[in-house]
Parts: structure tokens; C-alpha cells; sequence
């Protein structure tokens, strides 16, 4: 079973991100990056699923410029076989990605393809699903819990819902988006990542995909949020309880 | 001029109320560009929710009514959404961001090669086009953005847009012909996991109390979180570490990966406030915090903070709120 895995590189999930002071985009000035936490558990998950088929193909795929092969070194070395890089200066949004990620898909043909159910950057969430459109195939997002039946021909996965866990069944090939509860990804391990240099990586310039990908959003301005402000303490029980009160009866409960 | 679909959210029937705010959002485009909105239900027996909608400013309230329809499975709702918004000659389609949206609405997008913002707070006309403002990185950082296309999908944090008032006027009601054996199948609907708790749901509850780390077990969080809310009237959640250590169901969960809640009080009890949780929590319009350490960043954020075991502090304030209504 060859299994497609989608990386991001992202802002280190515990960085405090700041914004340039002309508001043109954030601050990566000495910021470390990671791979988007999302897309590990996803890795994660695809690794399991080799150890327990006892043989699958695990090929990590990313889009970006030199730097994210940073990441997907990151992936070889939890365990990955192989890596995909899809080389481009441009940003794109969420629909270009998934263009450029279908391209991916036909080119390898993969059984399943796992992949965060969202980046911790942009907080868009729309990727996987527009893949799966574009594939004409299924989608199951937000999973916490996977299983491969009917032969592997299906995917039986919880999904964290609003409303609960919901279980659906998927046929393959179809696009999984991982949710924080599928698993605990895996520290990657000293040999993993002396074993990883001498995995094969993959680059290929965008245009060589023959797509024309525009992103259609534009990013005029970032700004920071105004911050709450601190309020007071109170030392007792009976001074909250008061604060409480004041605070229904101004809301007219 | 603006022509906008809005996706209405039901669970079985019920209608979320989320819908409500997406729907003002589409009264603010309409209003500051002319233009008209139509609200789509999509469902199985759905004729209640759609009697709901009808008194918001609708031109229609399109019903896509079909046993097939029963569960929001993704591949079959975005299709209708896709067909449905190109018969109208949509030019915008707007849901509430939920877990309902995010799976559905960028497939049905794609379906459309229509681009898509998510978690939009805010628009304005500028010369003519509109621009839009939108949370990303947790929360910590608003976008102001441009969206290009002949159709632009969005979908917008409830928090932001205050229901819109009941009309006089009734929308019309038009039913969409479903073809049901022409919808997709990848997808099959198995079945739910939800616990009925009889308390509102957080995302609609005017009172939240939260529940964090300080809390042991379920049983803990039953009697204390729930004990408060159940005080105060109000609806639970939880944060992302009692959910991972199994204390509570994912449905609770308050944050950047969970809910985004705006209710007019919250109480954090036991919540240390990780950025990723006030990610959730912070348009609230009064925090009050509880916990033992001094120092936790949730204390930065709350109106009202106090320093004390969870164990010894609620107990206590519930029982003195329920000698104020005895």
C-alpha cells in the first residue's frame, strides 16, 4: 500500500508570533520552524499503518522553497521512505495548494493520503477537503481514530465533530485529515535521522508540473489583535461571588 | 451586486444558531452593496428549520429535502451546495465556521474552483469589492484580505455577528429537485457517539464554565464544572489537556482546534490558559479565572481572578449561588 503524506512547515507551535511593524507579513526574523503538528500525527498514523500491514510505501510530499526539505528530512527520519519536494518562491492559498497537491496524487498513485486537518499558521482548514473534490474522491476530516476494512478497501474513522465523535466509512483512495487525538507522533530517534540522509528526496520545479496555479487571495495587512486587559483579584470566595453578581445584572440575565 | 447562498446548519432538525449569524453577515453584505441572499437547508424532513429562517430577509429558503440527505456526509452535501449555488448564480457561499462548514464548504468550493476564506470576523466595501477580515495563527493575528473569483466561499465566526432581529416578512419557500442516485458515495454515515447532558450548548450559551488540568476525573468535573453551569444556567467545556487525558468528550473542547465560544461570562476553572485555548475564549465579554497558581497567563486575560484550589473554591461559590436562589 503506498501511502501519500502532506508536510507543511510551519512556525514552531510554541514561537510567539510578531508582526513586521509595517503590517506586510509576520516576523519570521529567528523564528524556528517545525513541521505543522497536524501533519506529524497524519505522518504518525501512516507509520502505524505500515507496521501493521507489515509493508507499505510511505512518501512524504511538501510544497514550498529549499527550505522546507528541512521538514521533510524531519518526516524520513520518523520513518517515512521517501520525499517530495515541489519547488516554488510563489505563496499560494489553500485552493493552489490542493491543485498542486492533486498533481501530486496522479503522478503517484497512491492508496491513501493522510494529512493535518489543518496548518497551525493560517488556521485555514480547507486543504484536504478541496483535494478530495478535485480528486473526485472521498474525504473523512478531523479524524481521531482509523481503521483500514474490507480488505483495505475502506477507511472506518472517528471524527471529532461538534456534536461528538461521528464514525463514517470511507472507500480508498480517499483524503484523511488527521485531528489531534489520532495519535502521539513519535520522537524522531538518532539513527532515524542518520538513517533519513540517505533516503531518496525528490525536487521538482513547479512549472516542470505544467499547471498554471494562481493564488486568488490577497493578503493586504496583518495586525495584532488589541490584547485584553488584565482585570482584578479578588482574595475571596464571597468577593467573586459579588463580582458575579454585578456582572449577571449588568447583563440583564 | 452580491448574490450570496447560506448554508444553514441543523443537527437532526435542530437548528444551530450559528446560522443565525451567518445569515447577519449576509445582511451586512446585502446592505452595504445591494444584492440578495437565499438560504439553502439541507436535510431529511427539514421543514421545521426552514420555518425557522424564513423571517430573516431571505428572498428564498431553498430546501434540498431527500432521505439520502438524512447526515451531512461531505461528499453529497458539497455537491448539492455546488449545484444549488451554480442554478442561483451565487456569487457568494457563507456558513457559520463549524465543524459542519469546514468539512463541507471547501469540497463544494473546490467543486466550484471557487477560493475560500475561513473564520472571517469582518467585511467592507472598499471601491467596489469587498475586503475581509479574518483570525489565523491562533487567533493572535487578523488578516485583512482580498478574495478574487466569480465565487467566493467564506466561512465566519459566529462570535462576530450578532443574530439578526425576526422580521414580519416571510421568505418564500422553493424546493430543489434532488438527484439522489446522480450524488456521490464515497462517504457512508455510521453512526454517533454524544452524551444528551441537557445543557446548552457552548457555542450558544450565554454562560460558559470551563474546566482545565486542576480537575481529576469526570466524576470531579461533573460535579464541579457541571455543578457551576448548572448554577449559573450555563453550558461546560473543557479544555484541550482534560480532553487528551480522557476526562472529557472532544465535543467540549474550547480552542483553536476546538470550539470558539464568545458568551457573556466565562469562567475558567483549573485552566492554566495556553494560547491555544484563549484562542477559543477570548471575545468573551467577562473572564473570570480560578486557579492555584498565581502566575498562569489566564489570569492576564480575566476580568476577575482568583487564586485558590479549585476543589475548595467552587464548591463553596456554588453553594453559596444556590442560597441566593433558595
Amino acid at each position: 500500500m503506498k501511502i501519500l503524506v502532506l508536510l507543511k512547515r510551519v512556525p514552531d507551535p510554541d514561537t510567539k508570533i510578531r508582526i513586521k511593524s509595517d503590517g506586510s507579513a509576520v516576523d519570521l526574523d529567528g523564528v524556528k520552524f517545525a513541521v505543522n503538528p497536524f501533519d506529524s500525527i497524519a505522518l504518525e498514523e501512516s507509520l502505524r499503518i505500515k507496521e501493521r500491514l507489515g509493508e507499505a510505501e510511505i512518501v512524504v510530499a511538501t510544497i514550498g522553497g529549499d527550505e522546507c526539505v528541512e521538514q521533510l528530512r524531519v518526516g524520513l527520519a520518523m520513518g517515512a521512505d521517501r520525499a517530495l519536494l515541489v519547488k516554488t518562491a510563489d505563496s499560494l492559498d489553500p485552493l493552489a495548494i490542493a491543485k498542486v497537491l492533486a498533481a501530486i496524487y496522479r503522478r503517484e498513485q497512491p492508496a491513501l493520503v493522510l494529512m493535518g486537518k489543518q496548518a497551525i499558521d493560517d488556521d485555514s482548514n480547507q486543504v484536504g477537503q478541496m483535494l478530495a473534490a478535485l480528486l473526485g474522491i472521498g474525504q473523512a476530516t478531523f479524524v481521531s481514530k482509523l481503521e483500514l476494512i474490507e480488505n483495505h478497501t475502506k477507511a472506518r474513522c472517528g471524527r471529532e465533530t461538534d456534536a461528538g465523535i461521528e464514525t463514517v466509512s470511507v472507500r480508498l483512495p480517499a483524503i484523511i485529515t488527521s485531528d489531534l487525538r489520532l495519535n502521539e507522533p513519535r520522537y524522531v530517534s538518532l539513527p532515524g535521522i542518520i538513517k533519513a540522509k540517505k533516503k531518496p528526496l525528490e525536487e521538482l520545479a513547479l512549472a516542470s508540473l505544467g499547471l498554471a496555479v494562481t493564488s486568488r487571495t490577497q493578503v493586504l495587512k496583518l495586525e495584532t489583535p488589541a490584547p485584553r486587559k488584565a482585570g482584578v483579584r479578588v482574595k475571596t470566595v464571597d468577593d467573586l461571588l459579588e463580582k458575579l453578581n454585578i456582572t449577571i445584572r449588568c447583563r440583564t440575565f | 451586486m452580491p448574490n450570496i447562498l447560506v448554508i444553514a446548519e441543523h443537527d437532526i432538525g435542530q437548528l444551530k444558531l450559528a446560522t443565525l449569524s451567518a445569515v447577519a453577515f449576509a445582511g451586512q453584505i446585502v446592505a452595504a452593496a445591494s444584492g440578495s441572499f437565499d438560504i439553502l437547508v439541507i436535510g431529511n424532513n427539514v421543514a421545521p428549520t426552514v420555518e425557522l429562517l424564513r423571517n430573516y430577509g431571505a428572498s428564498t429558503v431553498l430546501v434540498a429535502d431527500h432521505a439520502q440527505l438524512e447526515h451531512p456526509v461531505g461528499d453529497k452535501y458539497a455537491q448539492v451546495i455546488a449545484d444549488v449555488a451554480t442554478q442561483r448564480g451565487a456569487t457568494m457561499v457563507v456558513g457559520a465556521a463549524s465543524t459542519f462548514s469546514k468539512d463541507i464548504l471547501p469540497r463544494a468550493a473546490a467543486l466550484l474552483d471557487a477560493a475560500m476564506l475561513s473564520d472571517v470576523i469582518g467585511a467592507h466595501l472598499a471601491g467596489d469589492d469587498f475586503i475581509f477580515r479574518r483570525v489565523m495563527f491562533a487567533g493572535n493575528v487578523i488578516a485583512t484580505v482580498k478574495l478574487g473569483g466569480a465565487v467566493r466561499f467564506l466561512t465566519v465566526r459566529a462570535t462576530a455577528f450578532a443574530h439578526p432581529p425576526k422580521g414580519a416578512e416571510s421568505s418564500p419557500v422553493l424546493s430543489v429537485a434532488v438527484e439522489a442516485d446522480k450524488l456521490p458515495a464515497f462517504i457512508e454515515y455510521v453512526g454517533r457517539e454524544s452524551k444528551e447532558t441537557g445543557r446548552p450548548d457552548s457555542t450558544e450559551a450565554r454562560v460558559v464554565v470551563s474546566g482545565g488540568r486542576a480537575i481529576k476525573n469526570a466524576e470531579d468535573f461533573e460535579r464541579l464544572i457541571g455543578g457551576l453551569a448548572d448554577a449559573l444556567g450555563g453550558a461546560v467545556g473543557s479544555s484541550r489537556a482534560l480532553v487528551d487525558a480522557g476526562v472529557t468528550p472532544n465535543s467540549l473542547q474550547v480552542g483553536q482546534t476546538g470550539k470558539v465560544v464568545a458568551p457573556d461570562l466565562y469562567i475558567a476553572v483549573g485552566i492554566s490558559g495556553a494560547i491555544q485555548h484563549l484562542a477559543g475564549m477570548k471575545d468573551t465579554k467577562v473572564i473570570v479565572a480560578i486557579n492555584k497558581d498565581p502566575d498562569a497567563p489566564i489570569f492576564e486575560v480575566a476580568d476577575f481572578g482568583m487564586v485558590a484550589d479549585v476543589y475548595q473554591a467552587v464548591p463553596e461559590l456554588v453553594q453559596k449561588l444556590r442560597n441566593q436562589t433558595a
